[in-house]
């Protein structure tokens, strides 16, 4: 085995235990927007690595490797903030310990979104 | 080496099968949108692990556009639930 294989090798297993912890993310958490958080960023950060991963597996396919590295870098975080925006519009508030207070919501003043039942 | 690879696909497919747990049961629409998009990231990576196990380099460029459909519907989607489209 050479050095790149090695080290191939190493960002599959990065990438492919960070993919399995995004959907068990999902899996688990209780509100919309903690899973956001949870399958979005960690699928963000094992998808680029596993993608590296096959670049240095083999070396003359890293350029369309790194398109879609850039591509997946700039696309999941525009598509998470437009869903968790959204969904605050719809009126899904966030799930706060003791209660969801008006003042912690920075959004508040700029519009008042009205409270909705969770439709099943 | 074809034991990390098949370390790589169970793992991946642990997390395909959370996810899709999740989109039957998602009590919102949010949910199910949230993991569509994780659905579809894990199968971009897969597409791209399948191209280098088989050796086809078409492989890629089905997964590129992959995620560029993927991302365009979860657009739609968000756009849709907000109420602008």
């Amino acid at each position: 085995m050479s050095i790149m294989e090695i080290i191939g090798g190493i960002l599959l297993l990065i990438g492919s235990i960070f993919l399995f912890l995004g959907g068990l993310g999902i899996f688990r958490m209780p509100d919309v927007y903690n899973r956001l958080q949870a399958g979005t960023k960690a699928t963000t950060l094992g998808g680029m690595s596993l993608i590296l991963g096959v670049g240095f597996l083999e070396p003359s396919w890293i350029f369309k490797t790194l398109i879609i590295i850039i591509f997946i870098a700039y696309s999941n975080p525009i598509s998470s903030h437009a869903l968790a925006r959204a969904m605050y519009r719809r009126g899904h508030l966030p799930l706060i310990k003791g209660g969801y207070k008006k003042e912690m919501d920075a959004y508040s003043e700029v519009e008042q979104p009205q409270k909705e039942e969770v439709k099943s | 080496m074809t034991y990390i690879i098949y370390i790589a696909f169970i793992f991946m497919a642990l997390g395909l099968v959370f996810a899709a747990i999740r989109f039957v049961k998602g009590p919102t629409a949010g949910d199910r949108t949230v993991a569509l998009d994780t659905i579809t990231t894990i199968g971009v990576s897969g597409l791209t692990l399948l191209a280098y196990v088989f050796q086809r380099f078409i492989y890629v460029d089905v997964a590129l556009v992959y995620a560029v459909l993927g991302f365009i519907g979860v657009i739609v989607i968000a756009r849709y639930l907000e109420g602008a489209l």
